[in-house]
């Protein structure tokens, strides 16, 4: 039996949900030894520390365990010791290509638990900046798939003069580029100028650009598509019953985007459409991710041309030093990565009693195992930087 | 959307025996939550993902409640020994007096679910265990919901609740020869500190307590670099 033929098999054999709380487990062929490859923690490809023990028959992966916790630093310990408006610079930590996703999603939680409303001017600024992140992660993802497929060089660096663009308007309004602490409960730190908003016009302007130039590079690329079409399949059931969330999931086929299910903020005044995947691969998640740059760009155009003047926090809000009431509250907002919540109890006190952070990320990387197993090792690569991950995020 | 009684009514309904218990959250947010019985939790979970397309379990997470001491006023009637005009006599007399009754802390699991299919939620479920010592197990919701794999794995590791029925029940974030759960709130940091030049105070004091308690102590001697 081949080894596509092997994966068919036990495709078809686990269509029953009962068989979904495991990988399923592939017999080596019988001839030669099985090869255990401890991949990482210092493996280029793994965008941090990170490992996986696998182990080869031939160069067939019949065995995947990811390895966490290099990075880990108690950061929910952290969070219950400090105030709520403390713990805001330390999510910048999480995710720190998207330090400001994770600012609202924290900010998010704490206006659910204390009741607190954002003015208008302030939803505005966090639709852009959030959409601004997701063209810069999404295009940074789609330059580190190609650096590890070994497209050497050319489309990160043509990410990253993007995302540089990007970083700059970030560092014009926050005062840093990549560890911004922007949001607060009830609003933003700071107003957007004039001249911030003309040249973030500016900035919006030249992105159809770049997204053409990117799919005129790569989409029809032999070799792209010859690596990634029809390798790591993700089936949409699993993909639901294992929590997958983001471009993965949408990649699979499934409609759900936070952004249309909950209408947080105020994404219901925007028109944007929510791109589905149908061969639930890895060159399907390339594409879903390049389609969301196009439509956050239509965010972008939209929420640029509509934002109203006023103030960016209310100014009755408290921001240090107020005591939730006894409760709790989870909020959740769409990530470029994918599904990111804040899960916060309080008991009264000046800290929150517990604090939670649900990582995309670690849990996007729970079918990381199902869609490697069968494939080449040399794919193990490019599945694991579909998923797209960030390490500080996976072990908090 | 159905409320939190409609969902409670279909599965007392369904699932009899089952214990159910709709806990209030005052809080702005409104989230309440439903507490299940460990006995039929996996029961009651499979029915909320087949039944009502709780189709994704969006976060699971643990929450430690320590053992907390209560001090009250009770009034207590007691027999006085009382010199009343020259004589001793035995006098009843009501005294209010502090008890310190110790409540028992437990270990809870929260789950936060989402209808995919329906585009409802959150629903939020979760379960205790009997204390935090020695019964800490809870049935694992992993066989239902593939997303509480590594979640429960993380729990099991921070928080130190078993899970029965997990696949593959390891720690995650810390290493396999760790001895305590780091996110209980009674959890003390082991003294591997070491001197840094700083210009906190406090840490400063507890360089130097970690430094005379490695000298006081032969066996903080083997810590030290060779050739140091």
């Amino acid at each position: 039996m081949t080894s596509t033929n092997k994966v068919a098999a036990f495709e078809s054999a686990r269509n029953k949900p009962e068989d979904w709380n495991r990988p399923p487990i592939i017999e080596p062929d019988g001839e030669g030894e099985l090869l255990e490859v401890a991949m990482g923690p210092h493996h280029p490809s793994t965008h941090g520390v990170f490992r996986m023990d696998i182990a080869l028959d031939g160069e067939r992966v019949i065995r995947l365990k990811p390895v966490f916790g290099y990075l880990h630093r108690n950061h929910e310990k952290i969070g219950e010791s400090i105030s709520y408006l403390a713990s805001m610079p330390f999510t910048d930590r999480l995710d720190y290509i998207c330090s400001l996703t994770n600012n609202w999603a924290y900010a998010l939680a704490v206006e659910k638990l204390t009741g607190q409303e954002v003015p208008e001017r302030a939803q505005y600024l966090r639709v852009i900046l959030a959409e601004l992140t997701r063209i810069q992660n999404h295009a940074s993802a789609i330059g580190f798939l190609l650096q590890e497929m070994g497209a050497s060089g050319t489309p990160l660096m043509y990410a990253f003069r993007e995302r540089e663009k990007i970083l700059d308007l970030f560092e014009g309004l926050t005062g840093s580029r990549m560890m911004c602490n922007y949001m607060r409960f009830g609003g933003c730190r700071v107003d957007a100028s004039a001249a911030w908003l003309d040249e973030a016009r500016k900035v919006v302007a030249g992105l159809p650009g770049f997204v053409d130039e990117i799919d005129r590079l790569l989409c029809s690329n032999e070799i792209l598509m010859a690596r990634c079409q029809g390798v790591g399949i993700l089936r949409p059931e699993l993909a639901i019953n294992a929590g997958v969330t983001g471009p993965m999931l949408r990649a699979s086929g499934i409609n759900y985007d936070i952004r249309k299910v909950d209408h947080y903020g105020i994404y219901d005044r925007f028109q944007f459409r929510v791109p589905l995947g149908d061969h639930w691969d890895v060159y399907d998640r390339f594409m879903i991710r390049m389609l969301e740059m196009r439509e956050s760009i239509g965010i972008l155009e939209q929420a640029l041309k509509d934002i109203p003047g006023g103030p960016v926090m209310d100014p009755k809000a408290k921001i240090r030093g107020f005591r939730p009431k006894p409760g709790e509250a989870y909020g959740r907002i769409e990530a470029p990565k994918g599904e990111l919540g804040f899960y916060l109890i309080s008991d009264g006190g000046p800290n929150p009693y517990r604090y939670r952070v649900r990582p995309p990320s670690l849990i996007n990387l729970t079918v990381l195992e199902d869609m490697c197993l069968g494939q080449n090792v040399a794919d193990v690569v490019l599945i694991f930087g579909s998923v797209d991950i960030v390490l500080g995020e996976v072990d908090r | 959307m159905k409320t939190m009684e409609e969902i409670k009514a279909a599965i007392d309904a369904a699932l009899p025996g089952a214990v159910l218990e709709i806990v209030p959250n005052p809080s702005p947010s409104g989230q309440r939550s439903l507490r299940l019985a460990p006995s039929h939790a996996f029961q009651v979970a499979k029915f909320l993902r087949d039944e009502l397309s709780f189709d994704f379990l969006s976060n699971a997470t643990g929450v430690d409640w320590p053992d907390k001491e209560i001090s009250e006023k009770v009034k207590v009637a007691r027999t006085v020994t009382k010199t009343v005009d020259g004589v001793e006599q035995a006098v009843e007399e009501s005294v209010e007096e502090t008890r310190k009754r110790v409540e028992p802390g437990c270990l809870e699991a929260v789950y936060h679910l989402f209808s995919i299919a329906l585009g409802q939620g959150p629903l939020v479920i979760r379960m205790r265990t009997v204390n935090r010592t020695d019964e800490v197990e809870l049935p694992s919701l992993t066989p239902i919901w593939r997303s509480a794999d590594f979640q429960e794995r993380e729990i099991f590791d921070l928080f130190g609740i078993v899970f029965t029925g997990h696949p593959d029940l390891r720690r995650l974030l810390m290493w396999d020869g760790f001895k305590d759960h780091p996110m209980r709130r009674d959890y003390v940091e082991p003294d591997d500190f070491e001197y840094e030049p700083t210009a906190h105070d406090e840490v400063l004091a507890r360089a130097q307590a970690h430094r005379a308690a490695q000298s006081a102590s032969p066996a903080g001697q083997e810590g030290t670099v060779s050739g140091e």
